[in-house]
């Protein structure tokens, strides 16, 4: 016997599958009180919908939009929820290698701190990460094309609302149920169904499938929407960077997703039906697991990655006062990076015995990768060179980008020489490189990228102070939770160990724990900014173009009306805004009806009984697994019968809207 | 050369001043010294363009503030400098051909299954490590001895690693004596380390494999040539011998378990632990290839299943406790061959209700 605590017994009965009584956890005064805190927040949100006769416009104007910019909105909300529960699980891991040293047990049994490891990089990377990258291009990438919306705007509702259910299963895990005690990537065998019983791991499968739908299908929606979309006269090399860099990481997605399903679908297999792809025994194999998830996996970091490069070469461009460096050179870069991502995912795993021709080819297609990303960089420092930089907000995050990332990088490179990744690797300066570049790129890129397209979303800026305080803690908290994590690295201490004995360890632990804490400051003044700002919006007020932008989504009003543009705009080359402003632009006040399409109910329903399907296959409730599946499907093909999708905005609301803007 | 390459003096004064043993830049085998040198090599390669670009991502933007007096050298047009790219391509372009050829050098050098260059192939010592539910088996088939949770090698002779596992994948990882590799069921993999002297380094398994895996450590042993003599006779006199049958008992699933040594270990038992056919009835691996190579069963060998099904006769639950499998609730026919495997007589999980109750008390 292992330990004394045991898992509740396989029963199943037809009505709840194996779902019984002894599955919720009232056992765990953790997860009670997480519960109660969250019961609690959403009566009072219900009160104050309630109060506020919130329901219907709720529904009306957000739920079943197909707008663009408010559903990128919506993917910014879901990526800030989502990170307080993936940060909340990196406090309690923090928390937990604080205490466990020199035999002490701390307060997180294996059983459930491989649970919050495993949450806590599944969520941070397809429900934090991924929401915030989605959000940020499906706000801005359609106004900087100068296009009303996106190709599929009921496809773009659909998407999201998939990634909500996914994001919803992974935390009614916490729940009804565990969560997988796999790590993020859930290799098997140990995913499998011999060593992974219990609904875990099946709670990660279906959540992962069901949001990796939605991805997918955004992807493609993007891509559609930048090839056919793009007003007119405008080529591919007059498109703004971070619509280069959208265009690149969407293709990514729809090159790189159908793998993760594909891989994903054989484990659900092997796991439902009894299959061999990933058993030890009748002829399956665990390693060809290993190399599709990374297949899959590393274009998935540049997925996150990529367009946080364009984030910060709109941000350098528009507070240089200048157009970006290299222009050819970035977006050539960035295909570079793009291609190159899908020959280099055995870096991964180095260690699992291939030759040495084979770990030098890839060990070296990865540090070709540092080539275009060290260009984008010079890129960066050359766009500020001769410039005049003004320190606001969002270019702070950029200072503290590229000095962080850089670090970030050349420990990226460092893993990458197989002798050197012989010892590092699963040790914690792994830990430390990846949030190294993903907290010093994708992170810090998000903050600088809200920052500054807040007041084009909503028509104020955000508090100064608060934003500055929220970078300072950040960056400094960083270096507090991740430099100790090297030095341990460096003595060759392992990820995911929940408890360790030699306590000389300890204090590295401390520090990082301490840093997570002004992490946690960091967080908190955003959302006091987010809170101060809100408050304060009539003495933030700005106009639309508060920073002296150079891409067309500037020429919208702010917040945008939602046609975008009240006439087509005509490109003539890049950074056209810059070049409309120079020749004193105005708007004609000839309208014609402008052609839009309608909201439509069926992309959330689909997607409720997604969840709902998701949920009856974790527990194996087969009825109800065939009843929302047939449910998926019927609304399906009843939405394809709705021919009332789109309107026509009158001359006069354009007028109107129009004017209301210009007052404003 | 390099082999004599010292540490950056700031690097050696942060390892006096701390109390911890940084194995990876202080290591003590040839295998981790050389992979040691190449991790400072590289390094100081790539800080020839990251200490410019960090001094300039801090300098150009205060250089160039909006608020700076002379303003002069403000140039809105300047986006393009044929001779800049050149050299913002290039530099990178050198450095990393520079670290491909050390890479290359390096990776085939290092290869961990490549035995140690300088060291004489005939005093190679042979281990064959299995990673068990949470811990490590030691066999030393030289000597006919195994021990658990413990490596004892004689320092300076090179140590071949011969890995594989029960179930899940681990990693054989004693960073003070060099890489990891990764060890996996039905399957060898190789390593080759050597302790350049005497001590006691840590070793674990580097990669999560389960509820037990924070515990899944050993001491690695170097001595000296006369003690290890004396290690393997006093394992001998251990008079446990390591058969199949015992060999099953140890591989059931269990959490920070005790030193404990094996006099005698039965002919080819790592051949058939790799083979995934330690059971009496079990068809090895190699074996099912060929059947399959020829055709495979066919019909008729549809009710042999058993006889290849592995991973079934092993499942735990989340805690880490073998819930035992039984082959006639399955509707099979076929029991024989595959004994009860679970070897817990006060298995819990047995009495569903029990479990259920002992489950609400403890908690969990």
């Amino acid at each position: 016997m292992a330990t004394d605590a045991v898992q509740p017994a396989e029963v199943w009965t037809p009505f709840f599958g194996r779902l019984t009584l002894d599955w919720i956890p009232y056992h765990e005064p953790i997860l009670v009180g997480t519960f109660g805190a969250i019961v609690l927040g959403g009566l009072v949100l219900l009160a104050i919908l309630t109060k506020y006769r919130l329901w219907v416009p709720l529904w009306k104007d957000w739920i079943t939009t197909i707008d663009h910019k408010k559903i990128g909105i919506m993917y910014m909300i879901l990526g800030f929820i989502m990170f307080v529960r993936g940060f909340a699980d990196a406090l309690m891991m923090r928390a937990q290698q604080a205490m466990a040293a020199g035999g002490a047990e701390g307060y997180l049994p294996p059983h459930h701190f491989d649970q919050v490891f495993t949450a806590h990089g599944v969520i941070m990377i397809f429900f934090v990460a991924m929401a915030f990258v989605t959000g940020i291009m499906n706000y801005v990438m359609p106004a900087q094309i100068g296009a009303r919306d996106v190709a599929f705007p009921f496809l773009n509702n659909f998407s999201f609302w998939m990634t909500v259910a996914g994001a919803l299963l992974v935390n009614i895990s916490l729940f009804v149920g565990e969560f997988a005690r796999v790590g993020w990537l859930a290799f098997p065998p140990l995913s499998g169904s011999d060593y992974s019983t219990g609904p875990g791991m099946d709670y990660y499968l279906w959540s992962l499938q069901i949001a990796g739908v939605g991805t997918t299908l955004s992807g493609i929606n993007l891509v559609a929407t930048i090839f056919k979309m793009r007003a007119p006269g405008m080529k591919l090399f007059d498109m703004p960077v971070f619509t280069w860099t959208t265009l690149c990481t969407n293709v990514l997605i729809v090159a790189a997703f159908p793998v993760l399903t594909a891989t994903l679908a054989l484990l659900t297999l092997d796991r439902y039906l009894g299959t061999h792809f990933f058993t030890n025994d009748m002829g399956g194999n665990a390693m060809m697991y290993v190399n599709l998830i990374w297949i899959w996996g590393h274009p998935e970091v540049y997925i996150l990655i990529i367009p946080i490069f364009g984030v910060f070469s709109e941000i350098v461009s528009t507070f240089s006062g200048k157009p970006l460096f290299g222009y050819k050179t970035m977006v050539w870069a960035t295909a570079c990076i793009m291609v190159l991502s899908f020959v280099v995912w055995l870096h991964h795993f180095f260690t699992m015995g291939s030759g040495a021709n084979v770990n030098t080819f890839f060990g070296i297609t990865t540090m070709i990768i540092a080539v275009p990303t060290g260009v984008k960089i010079f890129n960066w420092l050359f766009t500020m060179y001769k410039g005049r930089v003004r320190f606001e907000v969002p270019m702070l995050w950029t200072v503290g980008f590229l000095v962080t990332f850089t670090i970030g990088g050349m420990t990226g490179v460092l893993l990458a020489v197989p002798p050197v990744d012989f010892q590092l690797h699963n040790t914690l300066f792994l830990i430390a490189h990846f949030h190294n570049v993903i907290i010093g790129g994708v992170v810090f890129g998000v903050m600088a990228a809200v920052t500054f397209w807040w007041p084009k979303a909503f028509g104020f800026k955000l508090d100064d102070r608060w934003g500055k305080r929220s970078f300072w803690f950040w960056c400094i908290g960083f270096y507090f939770a991740f430099m100790p994590l090297y030095a341990l690295g460096l003595m060759g201490v392992t990820r995911r160990m929940n408890a360790y004995m030699d306590s000389a360890w300890q204090i590295y632990f401390v520090i990082a724990a301490f840093g997570a804490g002004l992490i946690a400051l960091g967080i908190a003044s955003t959302f006091i900014g987010f809170f101060v700002s809100i408050k304060n919006r009539k003495a933030l007020a700005c106009g639309p173009d508060p920073w002296n932008g150079r891409t067309l989504e500037w020429a919208m009003q702010s917040p945008p009306a939602p046609y975008n543009f009240p006439q087509e705009v005509h490109v003539r080359g890049r950074d056209e805004w810059w070049r409309m402003k120079q020749e004193g632009f105005q708007w004609s006040e000839i309208y014609e009806p402008i052609h839009m399409p309608k909201n439509t109910a069926s992309g959330v329903l689909i997607a409720a009984f997604a969840l709902v399907l998701g949920f009856a296959m974790v527990w194996y409730i087969w009825w109800l697994a065939i009843v929302s599946f047939f449910a998926c499907l019927a609304i399906g093909i009843a939405h394809t019968f709705n021919y009332n999708r789109d309107y026509w905005i009158p001359e006069s609301d354009i007028a109107k809207q129009e004017q209301k803007g210009a007052l404003a | 050369m390099l082999r004599r390459l010292k540490l950056p003096p700031l690097l050696l004064a942060v390892l006096a001043l701390s109390g911890c043993q940084y194995d990876v830049l202080n290591p003590s085998g040839w295998v981790a010294l050389e992979q040691r040198n190449l991790l400072i090599i590289s390094t100081l390669l790539m800080l020839i363009v990251i200490i410019p670009v960090l001094i300039m991502s801090v300098y150009f933007p205060w250089k160039y503030r909006a608020r700076r007096e002379d303003q002069s050298d403000y140039d809105p047009e300047f986006e393009h400098s044929t001779s800049l790219e050149v050299v913002i391509w290039g530099v990178p372009i050198l450095i990393v051909a520079a670290l491909g050829v050390y890479t290359y050098i390096y990776t085939h050098r290092l290869d961990p299954y490549k035995p140690i260059e300088h060291l004489a192939a005939e005093d190679t010592i042979e281990v064959q490590a299995v990673s068990l539910d949470w811990k490590w088996l030691f066999i030393y088939p030289q000597y006919g001895v195994a021990s658990v949770n413990e490596l004892a090698i004689p320092a300076n002779r090179q140590i071949e690693f011969k890995l594989s596992s029960s179930t899940v994948m681990n990693t054989l990882s004693i960073p003070a004596l060099g890489g990891m590799v990764y060890s996996m069921a039905g399957m060898q993999t190789k390593l080759h380390l050597v302790a350049d002297h005497e001590g006691i380094y840590q070793g674990r398994s580097a990669h999560y494999s389960g509820p037990g895996f924070s515990q899944m450590t050993f001491e690695t042993k170097a001595m000296s040539d006369a003690d290890f003599e004396a290690w393997v006779a006093s394992a001998k006199g251990a008079e446990s011998p390591l058969t199949r049958a015992s060999y099953l008992e140890l591989e059931a699933p269990t959490i920070d378990a005790p030193v404990s040594y094996y006099s005698d270990v039965e002919d080819g038992l790592f051949q058939r632990i790799v083979g995934l056919c330690v059971q009496d009835g079990k068809v090895c691996m190699g074996d099912m290839m060929m059947q399959d190579m020829q055709g495979g069963g066919g019909l008729e060998g549809l009710g042999n299943g058993a006889a290849y099904e592995y991973d079934r006769y092993r499942r735990i639950d989340g805690f880490g406790n073998p819930i035992p499998f039984d082959p006639a609730s399955e509707g099979e026919s076929h029991g024989h061959g595959h004994d009860d495997m679970s070897m817990n007589e006060d298995n819990k999980t047995a009495h569903p209700s029990d479990a259920a109750k002992e489950y609400a008390q403890n908690g969990y």
